[in-house]
């Protein structure tokens, strides 16, 4: 072999060792726990609950019957459409809401700016778990508990601020002049930011709208302390709490709602994969 | 999930703006208002009153349908006496510690190995990312039937190891619970560290690099002298993030063990849930809760001054 053929050699087969063989342990460990998910959901209950099968693969068949447990004795479609209406609804909500409030915040000189800024900044930041007492107070008094528009109302809680603030780093990167020539031109600031400003940062609203609708998707404490009748529930409360009944648990229907309650959101990922990872990292590098 | 930022630059490149072009000053100032109106108001309502009345809360003895009354810092310094409370104080410091550590040195790891990463880019990022993006409490019932007691399949590969030869009780025992939690916090949180880091690897100019190994210096001089401060900043807003987000993780716990056992994994917000809602009484709750508040604004007040420093070197 030549030395030329060798240092090729090397190149190509080397990053094999130090990259994608290191790499390889944590694409399992990631991938692992949803790949078993879904297995459980299509094995029988025969091979399921037999202590010397083989538990990494489907021996004895595929079968639906998890899957259709789900649909007969337990209002799991009602738990479908209620995450979906309440996603929808709160994402439209919060994205209308951010693309207003950060409009200001990237384009306009007003007094409180910096105050308000800082305030969006704050409620971003704050937990769910430190509001939920009060606001379950606060639910009660506006007469919406067990209602789906308890979740409605509440999710832009969170929703809005973080909107706001992925839509100014948006807006920002769009050039002033163009706005400024429609304006000259007899736009109103509302014309301007729908029509020229809008189109020109729309992938900062898509982004902006797969996380509204991925955060409320996934939402789980509010649902769980707003809405209590079985057939309001949201698809993460519903199967994590009906399913389980006393000492019983039906795993094979649990993975099986697991899996159908992810599906919505694995698919929207896998369409829209670097809007994810730009909504996920957009600030951190200027 | 994160869209951090840049305060300080987001809004004050704002004003800068502003100040070269007096002409559209005029009006500007009422749309402003009326375009924030609805975001601030909705923020009114249903951040800062909810807090409000949190922080009322945490001082009366309100229980479920009766608002209580006045009674200063005795659910506090109830709380700084009760053996639970102690515990869970403990848990959220082990659980917060431990879990930054390990998102932090594999996040690391894993950030520089997928920089390297050339074949199969977009399909080996996406499947590191999956754990973040699905449903939690859905993923995290995935976790409790993999460390269920009698089909576990983590023991069950074990024990066809020859490793262990009976079961470990993984959710049961109440140090090993800790250590699941903590391993399923990890899993999900460690493809933030990753990705946003991996963005800071991208972002660094080749050159310096290239400067670097032609005067002689190893991977190992150039990762400590190159990469890692110019990755501080990012590193820093990541790990800030992720403590509030592990500090005040409500779905894998709750899911897994519900505090137990022994109340040996109880957090701030399952112990807040358990007092406050289980129990009726919203105000110890409440004052559980409130020990999240503090250490939410020592963060933001340490993510300003960070921004405002590395504003300082661009």
């Amino acid at each position: 072999m030549s030395r030329k053929s060798r240092a090729r050699w090397a190149r190509n087969i080397r990053p094999l060792f130090t990259v994608y063989l290191p790499v390889l342990p944590y694409v399992l460990f990631a991938l692992f726990p949803l790949y078993f998910m879904l297995v459980t959901s299509l094995k029988s209950s025969a091979e399921l609950y037999d202590v010397n099968a083989v538990p990494f693969w489907i021996a004895r068949g595929l079968t639906a019957d998890h899957y259709r447990l789900l649909s007969t004795d337990t209002p799991f479609w009602n738990w479908f459409a209620n995450s979906l209406i309440v996603s929808l609804a709160s994402t439209v909500i919060s994205v209308a809401l951010g693309v207003l409030a950060a409009y200001p915040l990237a384009r306009l000189r007003f007094a409180g700016a910096d105050s308000f800024g800082v305030a969006i900044f704050v409620t971003y930041l704050v937990p769910p778990s430190l509001l939920f007492l009060p606001l379950s107070t606060v639910v009660n008094w506006l007469g919406l508990s067990d209602t789906l528009w308890a979740l409605i109302v509440i999710y832009p809680t969170f929703l809005v601020p973080f909107c706001t603030w992925l839509l100014i780093g948006y807006f920002r990167t769009v050039p002033k002049e163009i706005e400024e020539c429609a304006m000259l031109d007899g736009c109103s600031r509302l014309q301007s930011m729908l029509f020229i400003l809008l189109p020109a940062a729309l992938p900062g609203v898509i982004c902006a709208a797969l996380f509204a609708f991925t955060l409320s998707w996934n939402e789980f404490l509010y649902s769980l302390v707003f809405v209590s009748p079985a057939e309001l529930k949201t698809m993460t409360v519903g199967v994590f709490s009906e399913l389980i009944r006393g000492d019983i648990y039906y795993w094979g229907s649990l993975m099986a709602g697991a899996c159908i309650g992810s599906l919505p959101i694995v698919i929207a990922y896998v369409f829209f994969l670097d809007y994810y990872v730009s909504g996920l990292t957009a600030g951190a590098i200027k | 999930m994160v869209a951090y930022l840049n305060v300080e630059q987001r809004i004050a490149g704002e004003a800068r703006v502003a100040r070269r072009r007096p002409r559209f000053l005029g009006r500007d100032s009422h749309v402003a208002y009326a375009f924030i109106a609805p975001a601030f108001f909705l923020l009114v309502v249903l951040v800062a009153y909810p807090f409000v009345l949190s922080v009322w809360f945490s001082l009366s003895d309100a229980r479920v349908g009766n608002t209580g009354s006045f009674v200063g810092l005795s659910n506090f310094s109830r709380l700084l006496s009760s053996s639970i409370f102690l515990q869970t104080l403990q848990n959220t410091i082990v659980f917060t510690a431990a879990a930054l550590a390990v998102k932090t040195v594999f996040g690391m790891g894993l950030a520089l190995l997928l920089f390297r990463v050339v074949h199969f880019k977009r399909l080996i990022r996406g499947a590191v990312l999956l754990p973040f993006i699905v449903p939690t409490a859905l993923s995290a019932l995935v976790w409790w039937w993999m460390f269920e007691p009698l089909y576990s399949v983590v023991n069950w590969t074990l024990k066809s190891l020859h490793i262990i030869d009976h079961d470990i009780p993984w959710l049961s025992d109440p140090y090993l619970a800790m250590f699941t939690v903590i391993l399923v916090n990890v899993w999900r949180g460690l493809p933030f560290f990753a990705i946003t880091l991996l963005a800071g690897l991208v972002a660094i100019p080749r050159e310096l690099y290239e400067a670097a190994q032609s005067d002689g210096a190893g991977p190992i001089a150039r990762f400590w002298y190159i990469t890692l401060p110019l990755l501080m900043p990012v590193l820093a807003v990541v790990i800030l993030f992720s403590t509030i987000f592990t500090l005040s993780d409500f779905n894998i716990v709750y899911v897994l063990t519900r505090g137990g056992p022994m109340n040996m994994t109880h957090l701030f917000a399952t112990y807040s849930f358990a007092l406050g809602l289980q129990g009726g009484q919203i105000g110890q709750g409440a004052a559980v809760s409130l020990f999240l508040f503090p250490i939410l604004l020592a963060v933001v007040f340490v993510q300003l001054r960070i921004v405002r420093k590395a504003a300082l070197y661009e």
